[in-house]
């Protein structure tokens, strides 16, 4: 796990405008870091620096695509009751999985939770049924029926 | 809809993020054999026909200081869980909400929620609020506060989409 390395007070006013502000709609633009900087009143060597740091420092994933589920594809969102004493080891084989990109322990007999993403649903369940087979311990599958919000972005708040 | 096979190589050029470089449609562009324009045409029309749903900056939140997040789960009979989950959608504080089958009994919820907050008190709060406000006071609710993040990243296109999925914290 990434620690945690920074806090808001780390970012001055052009990190968090850049942060907050550039979530959705990037520009599309042959020089997209250009118009950003243009619209924040700097220079586009300053936004590529920035984005550079907040890179490396964990505060920024990247800056990309986040495709709408099931549009292209097929993913579904796994629960597992693992015991304690096996939590690391499972846990470290799951995120083993190249279609696995989220994994997260969280507070309930059923700790631990992943999404697996594939190219159809016959992927994903072959994925669920290798992790079932491996760890000895059933797989919930719950993949989504209805999107009432998806991912829009996260408005941060400085205060 | 199907993705051609010329989007989907695009997606997979993508997925570690556009490149920090002054012409990154060019460079992900080249990776595939595309040049800078068509690239930016193509997603244009991937996210203006709903494909990808978002496109930016992918922020972490525990590294922004949002160190709380609780998946929020309720039993919500069939006939009022769309009521319901569209009234969570619009509530502020409320990054994910969807619906997803129940597995009794190990699993009787079918609707989802993710909360981010500064701290586990502030992200308790907000539950409330909207528990209340979406008539929810008498289903049945479970609150799952994450406890260790052990992977987050985006999700790898050449065989997959990247999904906007629940358990996101970062995405």
């Amino acid at each position: 796990m990434r620690p945690t390395r920074e806090t808001a007070s780390e970012f001055d006013a052009l990190d968090r405008a850049l942060l907050n502000g550039f979530q959705n709609g990037f520009p599309l633009s042959p020089r997209p870091y250009a118009e950003v900087a243009d619209r924040l009143g700097t220079t586009e060597d300053d936004v590529l620096a920035r984005l550079r740091r907040l890179s490396e420092s964990g505060a920024v994933s990247r800056v990309g695509a986040v495709v709408a589920p099931h549009r292209a594809g097929w993913s579904t969102l796994a629960a597992m009751a693992v015991p304690a004493d096996r939590l690391d080891a499972v846990a470290g084989l799951i995120s083993g999985f190249r279609e696995v990109n989220h994994n997260y322990e969280r507070e309930h007999r059923l700790n631990l939770w992943f999404v697996v993403t594939g190219r159809d649903p016959a992927h994903v369940a072959d994925v669920l049924r290798a992790i079932a087979e491996a760890t000895g311990i059933e797989v919930l599958d719950l993949p989504m029926e209805s999107a009432y919000r998806l991912s829009l972005g996260f408005e941060l708040q400085w205060s | 809809m199907e993705l051609t096979a010329e989007d989907r190589a695009l997606l997979a050029a993508l997925e570690d993020g556009l490149p920090l470089v002054p012409r990154p449609y060019a460079e992900i562009g080249a990776a595939v054999g595309l040049s800078e324009r068509r690239t930016r045409e193509r997603l244009a029309a991937l996210r203006d026909n709903g494909v990808i749903s978002r496109f930016g900056v992918v922020v972490r939140h525990r590294e922004l200081g949002y160190r709380a997040n609780a998946m929020t789960v309720w039993d919500v009979s069939d006939d009022r869980v769309d009521e319901a989950g569209r009234a969570i959608a619009a509530m502020p504080g409320v990054t994910l909400c969807y619906r997803r089958p129940r597995r009794r009994p190990d699993w009787p919820y079918n609707l989802f929620c993710m909360v981010h907050g500064r701290n586990r008190a502030a992200v308790e709060q907000t539950i409330e609020q909207i528990t209340r406000k979406a008539g929810l006071d008498g289903s049945a609710r479970a609150i799952l506060f994450s406890r260790r993040r052990f992977k987050q990243r985006g999700a790898r296109y050449d065989r997959a989409p990247a999904p906007d999925d629940a358990v996101a914290t970062g995405e």
